[in-house]
């Protein structure tokens, strides 16, 4: 087992109007086999023996799920790996004696609540504005009296798999949140189920993201790459090819 | 104290159609009269509050997390049971009802179990109505898998995200009725207490978990769905948060506590890798299929598994059950695994794992077979343990997953306080003292999208609907106390961690009410748990304010209750003289060392009543009547 020095460079600020810094850790025998955040919960332990605050930072289910961790390392959110959460990053993915720095999102609709946890609420009222099918409990028929092309239903799942961390957005330098918006009106559109609403859902989406106040999509396909996981760019062309037929049929 | 189950008279494929009609409805325009509180939006929290909501219910639901997307259910992976018998394969109804009632090992009401084999069908209707977009055959009709064990194929799923792709569908029926105004959703609040006025639930009191700021909400009834409590254990498998603070605020205010002593070990997680291990990574078990399970049969061989001649490999679940072999259920899996650790024979630098070896499966059926099957297992493993599991065997070890246990609730989901219900994995009602794989979704979503939305009415009709306020001296009292408690925590300032007295907790469980019990080490925890109490309202450390988002002062409540709640889960298993489930004594097993379960002292539900902070609480008990399943030892051999 091999052990790791490593300064952290952690971006601190108390509570939402609070004045961040950078503030330097020193860690000592970081354990490779530690995860991202345990090594986290290590500092954590220590700062809290001290009598000093901890680094506030969101995680929930530890397994790259949830889509609560939310930490923007070395430059890159999730961190360096392709594919991950950075609560599914290991301290194996860095060298002795480096530096590593860490910070929130940065994004205008996720304003800084403490240290590096934002408030992503946005993307819930972005969801209550049309990311459903509107089907009320009971009214459902048989399971299997619609079939869905397999082929369709793997593409919907690819689609649905996005876990609502919004590294897309941090991602983006007009902190768009296209990629995020586009999986989700993509799963239903692949889905008979979904198509009845397809028109509404998406006008709907779109003018509450720009509500919330994320950026244009400039097609730079940062938010693909640093998708932990990996939505594809085709998400966002099929969101655009829905919006267009859905103005037309409006309009 | 009588417990009456309300179990519906009659036959009991008639018995919950019977009831509904039974029960008194509220009309569709007085609906809006009533408000209901939610708290959890994992699958039974979100359905519920869903549900209720289309109803006409005015709903105000509460969770932890920062969106509600995020609760604890997103994590399941392998899928959801339900008895369509699209598959043919001879499931029914009554199957998926037989099966759960003996994988419970009869300690589960029939009732209950047979409404929520009635009710599975609709959930796949449901989900599939709302883009949960489960895996299909090229038929383009829903697939299929056999899972933990069932000799049916009943199992839903979504790829290895099947719990995720649930809850997104509840939370986006959920979001639906945001929007529409029906629900008032409050993340990031957390609640502290249970209010009850004239005998009766009427509200909660939170505390905003950014700001600090302790509220009081009433309504004319409330739900819990709050999930397990896993994580007394300190190291589950369950997500960080899991808590059972909402739940063991109910029982301080009168709701009894069932069966605190169920809890389900699962036999394939990823075993601890150091001391800053924070939580346990589950593994499906449908690995279990294709991968054999061993130990080195020398004490002390720390050869590398390749070297390991196969003559000097013990491929002790196959050696032990024939029949079955690395198939046998999750309790007997996990215990086996223990032995041969307790042994000395355990494998990896801790020696507390056991290798699961898929080379044979590789050599039967190549690797790319083994890869479209487990692909995303073995990359997740791969990334957590950078060792390659095509190559090398995989570590595995038993680790807390999910509990039985809850708050005892009767067959309408109330519990013992009038207008408290308990939904999901909160309550104790369907699994017995063992779940079976898949059961859990299964549950959660029967409680929220259809059992609920038609007891409560039953309920609300018979109270009078209308505003309701917080001005009763009950709210301000309860406020009173969860401000008090607040404050204790940060004033003790001593120089000991939350998380370092979370893992003493956890030590003590796992060591004397983990996989397998006895009366020595239980008695031996009931007095280490209230000392450990004490170290922690002496010495512990809690930084920062009230007033402020404070992720220490969090954790800091919820281990002060795992605190007392860990006693009265010890108290219940050396009360409960027999091994059942995933209840193990030592002291009760056949020569062949499986569970012995005694039926005739220990054939009920047992459910503690709180009698005040130093006094030992009452044990009740609700007596189980089997009149459709027959009950037998099971074995495996
Ligand atoms: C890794 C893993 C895999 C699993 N796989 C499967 C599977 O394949 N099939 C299966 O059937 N089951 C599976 N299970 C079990 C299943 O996921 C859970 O039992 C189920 O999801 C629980 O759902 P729930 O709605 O009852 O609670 P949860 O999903 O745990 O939700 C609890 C909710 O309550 C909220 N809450 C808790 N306390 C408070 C409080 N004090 N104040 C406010 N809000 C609060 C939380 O924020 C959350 O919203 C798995 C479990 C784990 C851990
Ligand atoms: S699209 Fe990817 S990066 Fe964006 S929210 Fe979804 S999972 Fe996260
Ligand atoms: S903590 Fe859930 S995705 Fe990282």
């Amino acid at each position: 087992m091999s052990k790791l020095n490593l300064t952290l460079r952690v971006w601190r600020q108390n509570g939402a109007n609070g004045e961040g810094k950078f503030v330097d850790y020193e860690m000592k025998d970081v354990d490779t086999h530690a995860s991202f955040l345990e090594m986290l919960d290590v500092l954590n332990d220590e700062l809290e023996s001290k009598g000093e605050a901890p680094i506030a930072f969101d995680h929930d289910c530890r397994e790259g799920i949830c889509g609560a961790c939310s930490l923007f390392i070395n430059g890159r959110p999730h961190g360096p790996e392709n594919g991950t959460t950075a609560c599914q990053l290991h301290m194996r993915s860095f060298q002795d004696g480096e530096t590593i720095v860490i910070e929130p999102w940065r994004a205008k609709p996720f304003p800084i609540i403490r240290d590096l946890v934002v408030d992503r609420s946005a993307f819930d009222r972005i969801i209550a504005a049309g990311g459903y099918i509107s089907v009320k409990t009971g009214s459902a028929p048989d399971a299997n009296a619609i079939p869905v092309a397999k082929e369709k239903a793997d593409k919907a799942m690819d689609a649905a798999a996005c876990i609502g961390c919004g590294a897309c957005v941090a991602a983006c330098k007009n902190a768009s949140a296209m990629l995020f918006v586009s999986a989700k009106v993509s799963q239903f559109a692949l889905l008979p189920q979904g198509k009845v609403e397809s028109n509404k859902r998406v006008l709907d989406m779109v003018e509450a993201m720009d509500r919330e106040g994320f950026g244009n999509c400039t097609n730079t396909g940062a938010c693909e790459a640093e998708c932990p996981k990996e939505i594809s760019l085709e998400n966002i062309a099929r969101l655009n090819r829905e919006w267009v037929k859905a103005n037309f049929s409006v309009g | 104290m009588q417990l009456d189950s309300r179990i519906p008279e009659g036959p009991i494929d008639k018995a919950w159609d019977n009831h509904r009609f039974n029960l008194k409805l509220v009309n569709p325009a007085n609906k809006r009269k009533y408000s209901v509180i939610v708290v959890g939006t994992g699958l039974a929290g979100a359905a519920a509050a869903a549900s209720l909501a289309e109803l006409g219910y005015h709903v105000k639901n509460f969770c932890i997390s920062d969106s509600p997307r995020r609760a604890h259910s997103i994590a399941a992976q392998g899928g959801i049971n339900a008895a369509k018998n699209y598959p043919n394969d001879g499931d029914s109804i009554y199957r998926l009802f037989y099966d759960t009632v003996k994988g419970g090992d009869y300690r589960a009401r029939e009732a209950n179990v047979y409404r929520l084999a009635q009710v599975s069908n609709n959930i796949i209707d449901q989900c599939v109505a709302q883009g949960v977009p489960f895996a299909r055959e090229y038929s383009g009709l829903l697939a299929n898998r056999s899972f933990g064990g069932a000799q049916v194929s009943r199992t839903f799923y979504a790829r290895g995200q099947t719990g995720q792709q649930l809850l997104l569908g509840a939370y986006s029926a959920l979001m639906r009725q945001v929007q529409l105004g029906n629900v008032s959703m409050y993340p990031r609040m957390e609640m502290l207490d249970l209010v009850v006025v004239d005998g009766h639930a009427r509200g909660i009191v939170t505390r905003d978990m950014v700001s600090g700021r302790i509220e009081s909400h009433a309504a004319h009834a409330v739900c819990l769905a709050t999930g397990g409590y896993s994580n007394v254990f300190f190291l589950s498998t369950n997500a960080m948060p899991c808590n059972v603070t909402a739940a063991f605020r109910a029982y301080k205010r009168g709701a009894l506590f069932a069966n605190p002593c169920y809890t389900q070990i699962h036999p394939t997680c990823i075993p601890v890798a150091g001391e800053h291990q924070s939580k346990l990574t589950l593994m499906s078990e449908s690995l279990r299929n294709d991968g054999r399970v061993w130990v080195p049969k020398e004490h002390g061989d720390k050869r590398h598994p390749t070297d390991i001649p196969e003559g000097e490999r013990d491929y002790y679940l196959e050696r032990r059950y024939p029949s079955f072999g690395n198939l046998v259920p999750r309790d007997v899996a996990s215990r086996a695994a223990k032995a041969v650790c307790d042994e000395g024979r355990g494998v990896g630098a801790t020696g507390l794992a056991v290798y699961l070896d898929f080379a044979d499966a590789i050599k039967r059926d190549g690797r790319a077979a083994i890869e479209a099957r487990y692909g995303n297992l073995f990359h997740m493993y791969h990334k957590i343990t950078g060792e390659d599991p095509y190559s090398v065997p995989m570590r595995i070890f038993p680790a807390p997953h999910y509990t039985m246990g809850g708050l005892w609730v009767d067959y309408n989901l109330m519990s013992t306080v009038p207008g408290l219900f308990v939904l999901g994995e909160a309550n104790f009602s369907d699994h017995g003292a063992n779940r079976l794989g898949a059961s859990a979704l299964m549950q959660g979503l029967a409680d929220g999208y259809f059992v609920i939305p038609y007891t409560i009415g039953g309920y609300l009709s018979q109270i009078k609907g209308g505003p309701v306020d917080t001005s009763a001296p009950e709210f301000k009292a309860s406020e009173q106390f969860v401000n008090e408690r607040l404050n204790k925590l940060l004033s003790i300032k001593g120089k000991q961690t939350v998380d370092g007295i979370h893992k003493k907790l956890g030590r003590i469980m796992w060591d004397n009410c983990g996989m397998s019990r006895q009366a020595d080490g239980l008695k031996k925890a009931i007095e280490e748990i209230p000392k450990l109490r004490e170290e922690f309202w002496n010495d512990v450390s809690v930084i920062g304010t009230q007033g402020e988002f404070n992720q220490v002062l969090e954790r800091a409540g919820r281990v002060a209750d795992f605190l007392e709640f860990g006693e009265m889960m010890c108290r219940d298993a050396l009360a409960r003289e027999e091994s059942c489930g995933g209840h193990f004594r030592e002291e009760h097993q056949t020569p062949e060392n499986e569970a012995k379960r005694d039926d005739e002292k220990f054939t009920h539900v047992a459910a503690w009543e709180y009698k005040g902070d130093d006094e030992v609480p009452t044990r009740h008990t609700e007596s189980l009547e089997f009149n459709y399943v027959k009950l037998t030892q099971r074995s495996y051999k």
